[in-house]
């Protein structure tokens, strides 16, 4: 059932050490074990200034008046510079809609939106000279949810819109809708034995990655200038950085600095326009790093979301229909809202097999903080309450809540809500009967040191609430679908430079890519395919930077798909090339070099039979290949307004969890005890890292079902926990073991075979948590994150 | 800003006394917070890091001298015996690195509501060492806690020491957080025993204005437990008992919403610890008091 | 002010220190060892730990003024002075063998990393696996063998605390490696590849004596 596929087989380089199915280990790892890495707060310049940004204080207002008269007469201090200071009219940015103002422009839209810049000899300097600039407000009302968005009259988050979504909303302050409508769910429910309903609520979680936003720039000779950077896109951020500066993209020069975590956080631009800005005002070299209060209010956060879902069912378990309606708060601005909802509409019944669907996805503008990326995107939200939905509904009809799944689960050939066939193995029954069949962790755990409790492992931790009195042991499952890649039309492809020449007696490769390196160890990996398409030991990975062609985005689970796909793609025209070098030199020496499959193998040429044929350093002598190449995968097309039909994606990833949580019933605490996951990775490229990014993401997706939420005041919007002391990510101690059972089934369209990663684990944790909870709660629990006062009843 | 670092103890009160806006420093873990996100500007920082006898405790015959500064590791390693409902507290402080640093003099001056070490102190029953170059003076610790986050201390006063009372009977501190480590209170609770007086003493952190103690139920208790002879019987507390006890210690708190948590949550949260404080403590002494006998 | 003091066994003085910056700016802006990272300068994610006198510290906490005369070592440091405690077995202060100017060199070290320094260091070692020719404490090994490392924005923090833990307690439990470590927020790993390293640190550390 769903099991078909195999691991994918592979021939050149298999035996090349240290290629693709190996647990190499990070090239970066040395240095970032010794603090050698340098992050992109960590970079200094002779002669170099700090930049400080003024943020507004209140969510919306228009601004009277802005005086920076007294900041710019501050000693240390080089340049303010406001809306009325940018160089050119290009005065907004954004990733898909430029709606973004580079500074306020007489409006401010959310709670934190930069106003003035300042640069100055010393940060403390900066900071007092930001806070000596008077901006004069005068507040507006707040639309803060969809009531006060819609409301008859409702003040206009952005008036005289034009962006191309406008045309198909409903209301200027919906930013993008998405209905999914196939068969007819209406008709269908009607068959419906089992008929559940259920409105659920999603929080706004934070990446809270560990290296806030920073970087560097230096003003060039040329008038341009170089920027040091943590992103996960240069060029998306050049595309929106050079307008601005009034600057041909060749003159911005962007290097990718080391990142401290990225997880969509840095999928926005968050303060390299304003360094350069101020770096081209002063001439000098300007670096901006944000401290953790100015991070929360720096990136852009998952979408808090509302659910309100119908599912339906026969007697003997299959499902009828789902009726669905998901509403994203997108906050200020656009951000990536729009894909999000594409996301959250096309994957909103989850990895089911469903014939009638009604789904209608929408992203409200508001004047909360703006949302966009953040890893599962739209995905997340939507599992949370389909797989709550699908509990129930299992207890309706009165099976077991992992067969019921099981008997509903899509299978390769099964067809989306979106009329797509699915065409690469999809096993996610077999999924869910793996993170079912393993072994339980023992009741009573926190006894297993001895007969006293060991408060470290119950709920409540170091903090001695409960020795056992109370506790309550629970069990979840959930399983979720991810789409890999950009979908809908977009043209996502990567680029790579690879190079092979002979340096110091031995063949050695190159690979440059302008991939943004955020720790998910996409560095590694292309230093396993080179050795592996080129059968050479030494590898060199280049700093990603400008000077190739872009790698795309460091998300949706793509790079290794996509710029391992480039890098893959790249090796083989080099290869074919020095095959071609050596035919010419060699070929008339052997009829192998005519006849026979040849490969590369440990620095020569040899042939499918194992035969040597010449030595890599003989073909190449001083002759260097190098080729650069772009690679994109299969096209996707754009889902119809109306329908949502439409080949939106270009590959999924599955992912089912089983959590076992123990609660505290009287004080409403939880520990998680076991988060056990079973995914299919279509080919582990370096099984370590794999396994590394699936309990990653499972702990983010831990962290929202039990703590982490950026709490909004509903009166004035503004944010009241910008802080790692009140917005909590979980400790070592609130994160359990994390056993992986890791799947290969290969996915034939895709290079090796495989099957993106990252995200697919954030979807299903969070449910299966939730699951558990209720499990052993016996409440309904409709809101993710959960709180004490939510298990107590003192809410 | 000036940074004044004085050699000594004595040092320390004149540079107070010239600078009483001074913010006296030796943690950090409350200061530099404030200084690292722009929320204060002191004229003065005074460092006490240098006056080595703050980091130091003397263990006497009914009380502990606990210098200022000594750092919550040190009280959890060497002062479980004498002082275990701080010693159960320090070691909730914020994490290993914040332990290493922080010290109980830091939790009186800031005075925060949320300070792990109040409950503690209040059910041990302490007193504040309070020293200016006017001179010295003990603060009991129910007359220290002023305000939401002010206490009795004068401007030029720097605090010493706190005198503790060595356990006579068993002590239990707890405190709920939204995260198993490193997480400040949304509240808290501390429950000592007291059998050589016969009196039971509490604590209740984060869940009012200021550090309070639950004095109707520590009275209620105390004649429960002298009227059913429980001290010298060591019989069960009955449930009743136990429910009524953590019942006025819900009704002692006058707690605020907040993003930590919601009033409702923490009256109900204090009576949950109240209740298994009270178990723990209570069949520990029964458990002492068995051995005793055995012994005997 | 000035502002004296040792660092990974070297005397080092910073001028004109601004009397409200933390040890970690210090560290970081003015004397050229940005390995102690600045994540939330609140003292709730340990990225920035430091020993101070031996004892592990936030170091944003920490006011410059504080560290006057005292011994500091970050992880710049970390391989030496673990190499240091293994020769002179019996030492766990931290303090009882440095000050002899030995310490990693300083010379070398810049203010923070020129530009397009950031990865031109990493392309440098690009293949070397295992950090061969590199001197590393076991934690730091055991960090890089067990996976334990992604963005390694949290590793410099969790190895001066993993370090320390298992110079006090050599075969820890895990929940001894858990609570030693609750100090330090890591948002990449999920923990498990930490445990597992820390794990693997105390094995080899237990094999070798």
């Amino acid at each position: 059932m769903g099991t078909t596929g195999t691991p994918t087989n592979i021939t050149q380089g298999s035996g090349t050490r240290g290629g693709i199915g190996e647990s190499t280990l990070r090239p970066d790892g040395t240095l970032k074990v010794t603090g050698e890495f340098a992050y992109s707060s960590d970079m200094w310049h002779e002669d170099m200034l700090w930049g400080q940004i003024l943020r507004s204080t209140v969510a919306h207002a228009e601004i009277v008046s802005i005086d920076t008269a007294e900041a710019l007469a501050t000693p240390g201090v080089y340049a303010v510079m406001t809306y009325d200071d940018l160089p050119t009219d290009v005065r907004h940015y954004g990733l898909e809609i430029q709606d973004t103002p580079v500074l306020a422009h007489g409006k401010v839209r959310h709670h934190g939106e930069p106003v003035a810049i300042v640069a100055a000899d010393h940060p403390e300097t900066a900071r007092r000279a930001a806070a000596k600039i008077k901006v004069e407000y005068r507040e507006l009302p707040v639309i803060t949810d969809e009531a006060s968005a819609t409301a008859p009259g409702a003040v206009l988050v952005h008036e005289g819109r034009t962006d191309h979504h406008v045309g198909h909303v409903p209301h200027p302050n919906i930013l993008h809708r998405q209905p999914i409508v196939r068969g007819d769910a209406g008709a269908a429910a009607r068959r419906a034995d089992f008929v559940v309903r259920g409105e659920y609520t999603f929080g706004m979680q934070d990446q809270a990655f560990l290296g806030p936003e920073s970087g560097l720039a230096v003003p060039a000779e040329d008038g341009g200038v170089e920027l040091y950077i943590a992103t996960q896109w240069l060029h998306s951020d050049l595309r929106q950085i050079a307008p601005v500066l009034g600057l041909p993209e060749n003159k911005v020069r962007m290097t990718l600095s080391g990142v401290g975590g990225a997880f969509g956080g840095r999928e926005d631009l968050s303060m390299q326009i304003h360094a350069c800005l101020l770096a081209l005002r002063t001439g000098k070299p300007v670096k901006i790093v944000y401290n953790r209060f100015e991070s929360f209010f720096g990136h852009v956060h998952r979408h808090p979301a509302k659910l309100t879902y119908e599912h339906g069912a026969t007697k003997d378990g299959k499902l009828t229909h789902v009726k669905a309606r998901i509403v994203l708060d997108g906050g200020a601005y656009a951000s990536a809202s729009p894909a999000v909802v594409g996301n959250a509409s096309s994957l909103g019944v989850g990895p089911y097999v469903v014939d009638d669907v009604d789904i209608e996805a929408l992203a409200l503008y508001t004047n909360n903080p703006p949302c966009g990326a953040m890893r599962g995107f739209g995905a997340v939200q939507a599992c949370f309450a389909y797989e709550a939905q699908m509990d129930r509904l299992a207890d309706e009809v009165g099976m077991d809540r992992v067969e019921f799944r099981r008997l509903n689960a899509m299978e390769q050939g099964s067809l989306l809500p979106t009329g797509q066939r699915v065409d690469s193995p999809a096993p996610v029954a077999e999924l869910l009967r793996r993170v079912k069949a393993m072994p339980l962790p023992p009741e009573r755990q926190w006894l297993s040191a001895g007969e006293e409790a060991d408060v470290r492992q119950l709920p409540g931790g170091l903090s001695n609430t409960t020795h056992g009195e109370g506790v309550v042991r629970g069990i979840g499952y959930a399983v979720g679908i991810k789409n890999v890649g950009f979908s809908e039309g977009f043209d996502d492809y990567s680029t790579a430079r690879v190079r092979m020449e002979v340096v110091g007696g031995v063949p050695v490769a190159t690979v440059h890519t302008a991939m943004a390196e955020v720790g998910q160890g996409g560095v590694t990996v292309h230093a396993q395919i080179a050795r592996t398409e080129l059968g050479v030991a030494q590898v060199t990975i280049q700093p990603a930077d400008t000077r190739v062609g872009s790698a795309g985005s460091t998300s949706a689970s793509r790079q290794t798909y996509v710029t391992g796909g480039a890098v893959k793609n790249s090796c083989e025209l080099v290869r074919e090339k020095v095959l071609e070098i050596g035919r010419r030199k060699f070929g008339a020496y052997h009829p192998a070099w005519a006849t026979a499959e040849l490969l590369l193998e440990g620095g020569k040429v040899v042939t499918d039979g194992g035969e040597v044929l010449a030595d890599l350093t003989d073909v190449l002598e001083d002759e260097a290949v190098e080729v650069e190449a772009e690679w994109r995968h299969r096209p996707t097309e754009p889902f119809d307004l109306r329908t949502g039909q439409g080949n939106g994606h270009v590959q999924y990833s599955f992912a089912a969890h089983r959590a076992v949580v123990e609660v505290d019933t009287e004080l409403g605490l939880v520990k998680v005890v076991e988060l056990a996951c079973a995914q299919d990775v279509g080919k582990a490229l370096n099984p370590l890292s794999v396994v590394g990014q699936i309990q990653g993401g499972t702990t983010q997706g831990l962290g929202v079902a039990v703590m982490e939420e950026i709490i909004v005041d509903p009166r004035t919007a503004k944010v009241r926990n910008p802080s790692f002391t009140d917005y909590l990510i979980p400790t070592i101690l609130d994160t359990p073991t994390i056993p992986v059972d890791v799947l290969e089934l290969a996915d034939d369209h895709a290079p090796y075979g495989l099957r993106g990663v990252g995200e697919a684990p954030t979807l299903s944790s969070t449910p299966a948590v939730l699951a558990a909870i209720r499990n052993a709660t016996g409440l309904e629990l409709t809101r993710t994150p959960v709180r004490p006062e939510h298990l107590t009843g003192t809410a | 800003m000036d940074f004044l670092r004085p050699a000594s103890w004595e040092e320390a009160l004149a540079a107070k006394a010239e600078h009483p806006t001074a913010v006296p420093i030796a943690g950090g873990t409350d200061v530099m917070v404030e200084i690292n996100f722009d929320h204060r500007r002191p004229e003065y920082l005074l460092d006490l890091n240098r006056v080595g006898e703050l980091g130091e405790w003397e263990v006497g015959e009914s009380g502990v001298r606990l210098g200022a500064s000594v750092p919550y590791t040190r009280i959890m390693e060497n002062l479980r015996r004498e002082l275990p409902g701080l010693a159960l507290a320090s070691h909730t402080v914020a994490s290993p690195q914040i332990r290493n640093r922080g010290g109980v003099g830091g939790n009186l001056g800031t005075a925060s509501p949320a300070g792990d070490a109040h409950p503690a102190l209040l059910a041990a029953g302490a007193e504040v060492e309070a020293e200016s170059v006017r001179g010295s003076r003990l603060i009991p610790i129910d007359d220290f806690y002023t305000g939401v986050k002010r206490n009795a201390l004068a401007p030029d006063e720097l605090i010493r020491a706190v005198h503790i009372k060595k356990a006579d009977g068993p002590q239990q501190f707890s405190k709920v957080g939204t995260r198993n480590a490193m997480v400040i209170a949304v509240c808290a609770f501390g429950l000592a025993l007291h059998p050589e007086t016969r009196t039971v003493r509490t604590g209740i952190g984060s869940a009012a204005p200021t550090p309070v103690r639950a004095r109707a139920a520590e009275e209620f208790l105390a004649a429960a437990l002298d009227e059913g002879g429980f001290w010298d019987n060591g019989k069960i507390i009955t449930p009743s008992v136990a429910k009524q006890f953590a019942a006025l210690c819900s009704a002692a708190c006058n707690p605020i919403d907040d993003v930590r948590g919601t009033a409702g949550y923490r009256r109900h949260a204090v009576g949950v610890m109240a209740r298994r404080a009270l178990t723990w403590t209570w069949e520990s002494y029964r458990g002492a008091a068995a051995r005793t006998e055995g012994v005997a | 002010m000035r502002v004296s003091f040792t660092v990974n066994g070297r005397r080092q003085e910073a001028d004109d220190v601004w009397e409200g910056e933390s040890l970690l700016y210090v560290l970081r802006e003015r004397l050229g060892l940005p390995g102690s990272k600045n994540a939330c300068e609140q003292g709730e994610c340990g990225s920035c730990t430091v020993r101070l006198d031996g004892v592990p510290v936030c170091s944003c906490l920490v006011a410059a003024g504080q560290v006057e005369g005292r011994e500091v070592v970050t992880v710049e440091g970390l391989a030496d002075f673990a190499r240091r405690r293994a020769e002179h077995s019996g030492c766990t202060t931290g303090t009882c063998d440095s000050g002899d100017g030995e310490g990693i060199s300083l010379d070398e070290a810049q203010l923070g990393v020129p530009p397009g320094e950031a990865w031109g260091r990493a392309a440098k070692g690009q293949d070397s696996q295992t950090g061969e020719g590199v001197e590393l404490s076991p934690v730091q090994q055991a960090f890089i063998d067990a996976g334990a490392v992604q963005c390694g924005f949290c590793t410099p923090g969790l190895l001066i605390a993993a370090d320390e833990m298992l110079e006090r307690t050599p075969n820890p439990t895990d929940a001894d490696i858990r609570e030693a470590l609750s100090g330090n927020l890591c948002r990449c790993t999920g923990y498990e590849k930490i445990m597992d390293a820390v794990r693997l640190a105390a094995a080899r550390q237990s094999e070798a004596v």
